[in-house]
């Protein structure tokens, strides 16, 4: 070929005297197929590839470096090293042409030790007259792996936030029960009845402080009105009230909320246990606590009006009660009066600090 | 020749058809129409027909036609549908007493100052954004006894143990509120020292500020009311609810929190009320609303998983029984001496779920568990 060069200019002399010299990272002469696999993997297809605006990814799972490049593809390179880790133990992986035809055996696995500082110059060593690009990626890749490894280990001692999956569908289906239980739930009213109840029963005391004194004033009106049209069906009712008026003890029993329905089914049982030795404060407490759970019960049925309801509740308060404790008087009578006697104990301030 | 129908269907032409279906659908409105005038006419001078209408014509609802859940609640359990001669009134009764004995919230109902109000801390998940401290703004203005802090990270400030430290210094609850994607999304409500932890999804938030017409708060500490709570799982949800509320409301600020449950959604609500007459009450809705839906429960305060713990020292029994209690007493009273008056409250090492939600546990859309 020296009578090209007479032939052609400087430029393309100088071309191929470079050709001619061979620096070490170009392939074997043997091998010039390397070539042929990069220019037929870069230009048409390779299955490793991962095409990005800026950059071109490898997938391949012995590159080096994971990016596309002439020398960092383990395909288009007959001679080639990496590292891979396996279960936390590190790998150098090496591909020589003498292997090249058969696939099965052709990387060799060197296991390389845990300290890191050995790991390195191991890697010298093996690669000990491999091109400075190869063995430098290596060593890098020790690096990074070891420094994740660490990680690794430090995050399963600690306690992370336990991520949980959205699941749209279900969030979608419980969006719309919610909404259908909001509106079937008819929320102010519920409360404004259960107010209403509160008011009536006496559960805010004598004077409550909740109240205007005209309203206040109609509802005691109104409560002497029903008194009076008892008193005159039977006068015996008269004395039972005079009765309960000088008991305290009565005024705590259960039966007196016949109204109410408890919370704390089993905190209450136990005040009713410590009843005659501290009245007072149980009746505060008892008062206070005299919470309605209101208790949708299914197996009645819908009731049209509440006064009913809560006669049912009371007579069943009162039937199961009746087994614990002697009734003071006949239970009939105790339902058809509505509004209770009043508490002895009203909800001021006075009565809680003593 | 007999009349034969000619159905409007037929009709192949859109723009006849649908006039002809149209006149059609008028005059069956129209008579649905005249029908139900005429029926309100009758009912407006004879409100008893009105109610014996309504009283066989009963809608069937979710709410009404739940599933038999045998943990409901009821007044009288012994007049309720038995399935099983196991259900006894004494077992009942037995159940009652065990509950009682290991009631968790026992502590609240025997409280001597029923005036001072439960410590609650309130805090977030770690880096939780603005709109979550702004939840947790409204959260302490809810609770009268509420404390907000930030959350730290790291490897000691795991929930179960800022739940033992809460603990340590007399809180009573701590409530964790979880944020993902810069909303607040769960509430985690731990009863203090040694009780349920309950985790809720959260949902619906609305804050003071978006509610048109709300009224202010005072600090006066509200009443409570709880509805819906039906089952056992429900009054155990419901009383933790009340636990965080101190026991004796202040009436004069007129002031009503409300956890309505509906459908296993329980609805937060606060009004301020006034009585107008005897049968009417007028409410203005103070602060936020907010929805919950109750997804687990576990039996003690979180637990912290120490993993990498090394093993417990290796100890030698001792052969000789009658030495190692004597040894063991004096050591305690000795130790008591030194030690202060803080109790050091350690998390568990493994959660114990009470109940958790499944879907598979919804097998009806009439299934309910609160």
């Amino acid at each position: 070929s020296v009578h090209v060069i007479g032939l052609m200019g400087n430029n393309s002399a100088r071309f191929l005297a470079q050709l001619t010299l061979r620096p070490l990272s170009s392939p074997p002469p043997k091998m010039q197929s390397d070539d042929v696999i990069w220019s037929v993997i870069n230009h048409q297809f390779c299955s490793y590839k991962v095409k990005t605006t800026t950059q071109n990814f490898c997938r391949n799972e012995y590159n080096v470096t994971g990016l596309c490049n002439r020398a960092s593809c383990p395909l288009a390179n007959s001679r080639y090293a990496t590292v891979r880790e396996k279960e936390g133990v590190l790998y150098l992986c090496v591909k020589t042409i003498e292997r090249a035809h058969s696939p099965a055996n052709m990387w060799e696995r060197i296991k390389l030790s845990n300290n890191y500082a050995k790991a390195l110059e191991q890697i010298d060593q093996e690669l000990q007259h491999w091109p400075n690009f190869t063995i430098h990626k290596c060593k890098q890749r020790v690096t990074k792996i070891t420094q994740y490894l660490i990680k690794m280990r430090r995050l399963k001692l600690r306690q992370e936030p336990k991520l949980i999956g959205v699941k749209k569908k279900l969030d979608r289906r419980e969006a719309t029960r919610e909404r259908k239980a909001l509106s079937a739930a008819h929320l102010e009213r519920s409360i404004e009845k259960e107010l209403i109840e509160r008011l009536k029963s006496k559960s805010y005391g004598d004077a409550p402080l909740n109240v205007n004194e005209s309203v206040w004033q109609a509802i005691l009106d109104r409560e002497k009105a029903g008194k009076e049209k008892d008193t005159e069906e039977d006068l015996d009712l008269m004395d039972d009230e005079t009765d309960e008026e000088d008991e305290d003890e009565l005024e705590e029993e259960m039966e007196d909320f016949g109204d109410n329905e408890f919370v704390s089914d089993f905190s209450d049982e136990d005040d009713d246990e410590d009843e005659e030795s501290d009245e007072e404060s149980n009746a505060v407490r008892r008062g206070v606590l005299s919470l309605r759970l209101r208790t949708d019960l299914p197996f009645f049925a819908l009731q049209t009006s509440d006064e009913e309801s809560s006669e049912e509740e009371s007579d069943a308060a009162e039937t199961k009660l009746g087994k614990r404790r002697p009734k003071a008087g006949p239970s009939k009578k105790r339902v058809e009066k509505k509004p209770r006697s009043k508490f002895s104990i009203p909800f001021s301030i006075h009565t809680v600090l003593t | 020749m007999p009349p034969t129908r000619f159905e409007p269907s037929q009709i192949k032409n859109k723009h006849k058809r649908e006039q002809i279906l149209q006149k059609i659908r008028k005059v069956k409105t129209q008579a649905k129409l005249q029908k139900r005038l005429a029926l309100a006419k009758a009912e407006a001078n004879d409100p008893e027909a009105k109610k014996k209408r309504l009283a066989e014509n009963v809608p069937r609802t979710l709410d009404n036609m739940r599933e038999f859940d045998p943990s409901i609640m009821t007044a009288d359990p012994s007049s309720s549908n038995q399935a099983e001669g196991s259900t006894s009134a004494e077992a009942i009764q037995n159940e009652q007493a065990a509950d009682i004995s290991t009631d968790p919230f026992a502590s609240y109902f025997t409280t001597d100052d029923p005036s001072i109000p439960p410590k609650v801390l309130i805090t977030t998940s770690f880096k939780a954004s603005k709109t979550t401290y702004e939840f947790c703004d409204e959260l302490v203005g809810i609770f009268p006894g509420a404390e907000f802090r930030r959350r730290k990270k790291g490897k000691g400030f795991e929930m179960g143990r800022i739940a033992g430290w809460a603990a340590d210094r007399g809180y009573k609850h701590l409530m964790v509120v979880n944020e993902d994607m810069k909303k607040p999304n769960a509430i985690t409500l731990v009863y203090l020292p040694n009780g349920p932890t309950a985790y809720f999804k959260l949902t619906s938030v609305e804050l003071t500020q978006q509610i048109f017409g709300h009224a202010r708060a005072t600090p006066h500490y509200p009443e409570l009311i709880l509805n819906g709570f039906v089952t056992r799982l429900g009054h155990c949800v419901g009383r933790m609810f009340q636990t965080t509320f101190p026991p004796l409301p202040e009436f004069a600020g007129r002031q009503v929190v409300t956890l309505h449950n509906q459908r296993d959604f329980i609805f937060f609500r606060r009004h301020r009320y006034a009585f107008r007459s005897e049968e009417k009450v007028s409410l203005q809705e103070i602060g936020p609303r907010f929805t919950l839906k109750l997804r687990w429960i576990k039996k003690n305060i979180p637990a912290v998983y120490n993993l990498g713990e090394s093993p417990a020292a290796l100890t030698i029994e001792k052969d000789d029984e009658e030495d190692a209690p004597v040894e063991e007493s004096e050591n305690k009273e000795e130790a008591s001496e030194e030690q202060p008056t803080r109790k050091k409250t350690i998390p568990p090492k493994q959660d114990e779920y009470l109940w958790q939600w499944k879907s598979e546990l919804e097998t009806t859309r009439r299934t309910f568990f609160l």
